[in-house]
């Protein structure tokens, strides 16, 4: 079963894939560029869709995704948590 | 596996070019005249009325894309014949002149000194013979390069980045070689992906252009916004699929035109491209505006790729929806013409799926309905660049 899906193996977020992620769950998850498998423990409940950071990531770094520049984290993420629009904004706009 | 040896069954305009579907449709050329439209298409069986909300006190750039949209629609080689209805005889000959180009049958009507009765009746003989003389026309065999096939994503989350986007791109590079005529577009759903899309334009000419209209739509948005766009775009359902920034669904949304698809020309809203290849339109990104453009920049058939799940159909241009959100799939199975979650779950890869999404769109093209046509959507909204006079 893959839980997650990441773009490039640089990307700071990955996409839940699966319904019903819980806190404490192990998943597996898939770079599609590279086609291998990682392993990360969630930290909170994440909705199908929402993303992940998969690294702990800092209060004004960039997030990346796809390989590129998503936008700006605007509180401190740990890995496994849910990375979405409390703690990322666009730059743009 | 499509090849140059690829062929689909279309119907052969009068002007050389190849439908998937073969209409006849009540065109009206203002708000004033829907009610007239549908009496006719109501008596008229086998007839469609495409109502919309404009065509009075428009003027300048906003009069010449609502000519350009209606006459591009009615050119559509998807419409066998057109009728045209609007409240006064000048500008309704205006738009059945420029459709009479292509050859095929248009006849128009004014209702100033008829009323809706006498026009309704004078129309229906109309229609009712063009209904019978279309439903005469034969499908024949035609090249892939014959096919002209357009994309634009809607309520797109980030299984559209991951799946859907991607088999498109997949389906698109396999298009582009043989020939066939692309079109994808969205201007400020690029933004934070521009100088992707810039890289891969063709020419330093192309790439120019490309960037005009960019910018130009930027400037749109810096004028009219009062927030950061958080509110709209990404809208609310994009959120609620787990996308956060406009820069994310962007680098999702250009999936679209694959790993190696060259931009060869850009094009403005509702204009006809020249030539085989990919090209940009200048566009909203709201889904019926742009179908609505693309159906009259000439596209016959379109690829429309759905994260959680947006119903559009058109009337003009079939939509074929495709998803790799399973919850989607699951639970608006009946929307979904191509299920392609196999993806995620690494089931399939990106070759398969984007060959299935081939085999669908021939299939649709040879004349199979897609659900939006089953389901009776047919959204034709048509886009205003500002207020009327």
């Amino acid at each position: 079963m893959i839980h997650f899906v990441l773009h490039d193996p640089q990307d700071s977020v990955a996409v839940v894939v699966v319904e019903g992620v819980k806190a404490g769950q192990d998943l597996t998850g898939w770079i599609m560029d590279a086609d291998r498998t990682i392993s990360l423990k969630a930290r909170q409940d994440i909705p199908i869709g929402h993303k992940l950071a998969l690294q702990d990531i800092k209060n004004g770094d960039t997030v990346i995704k796809y390989g590129h520049d998503i936008g700006l984290a605007t509180a401190d993420i740990k890995a496994g948590s849910h990375a979405h629009v409390h703690n990322i904004k666009t730059k743009r706009w | 596996m499509i090849s140059s040896k690829t062929t689909f069954w279309g119907y052969r305009r009068e002007n050389g070019r190849v439908g998937v579907r073969n209409h006849v449709i009540i065109l009206p050329l203002d708000d004033l005249s829907n009610a007239a439209c549908e009496a006719v298409a109501h008596s008229i069986k086998g007839a469609m009325a495409i109502p919309h909300p404009y065509g009075r006190l428009q003027f300048g750039a906003d009069l010449d894309l609502h000519f350009r949209t209606l006459i591009g629609a009615g050119s559509n080689p998807n419409v066998a014949a057109v009728v045209v209805i609007g409240i006064e005889e000048e500008w309704t000959k205006r738009i059945v002149e420029a459709i009479a180009k292509t050859g095929k049958p248009v006849t128009g009507f004014g209702i100033e000194l008829h009323g809706d009765h006498d026009t309704v009746l004078r129309a229906s003989k109309v229609a009712k013979e063009y209904v019978q003389w279309a439903s005469e026309l034969k499908r024949v065999e035609c090249p892939i390069s014959e096919l002209w096939v357009s994309c634009k994503c809607g309520e797109s989350d980030t299984t559209s980045g991951c799946g859907s986007n991607p088999t498109v791109g997949n389906a698109f590079d396999k298009l582009e070689p043989l020939g066939v005529t692309l079109c994808f577009g969205e201007t400020t759903e690029i933004t934070g992906g521009e100088h992707l899309v810039a890289a891969r334009c063709a020419t330093p000419e192309v790439r120019e252009k490309f960037m005009f209209m960019f910018n130009r739509y930027q400037e749109v948005i810096e004028r009219h916004k009062t927030s950061d766009l958080m509110d709209s775009q990404p809208t609310k359902g994009n959120i609620a699929g787990g996308l956060t920034t406009i820069e994310e669904k962007a680098l999702g949304n250009i999936q679209k035109i694959g790993k190696k698809c060259k931009v060869i020309g850009v094009i403005d809203k509702a204009e006809m491209p020249t030539g085989p290849g990919l090209w940009f339109m200048d566009s909203s990104s709201a889904a019926a505006e742009m179908v609505t453009l693309l159906a009259a920049s000439g596209y016959v058939v379109h690829l429309f790729p759905t994260g959680q799940g947006n119903v559009i159909g058109n009337p003009i241009l079939p939509v074929i929806k495709l998803s790799a959100n399973p919850r989607t799939v699951r639970t608006m199975s009946e929307h979904i013409d191509h299920d392609c979650s196999g993806l995620l779950q690494r089931q399939k890869n990106l070759d398969e799926t984007g060959d299935e999404l081939l085999e669908i769109m021939l299939r649709t093209c040879n004349g199979r309905l897609t659900a939006a046509e089953a389901l009776g959507h047919r959204e034709f909204v048509l886009t205003r660049l500002y207020e009327s006079a």
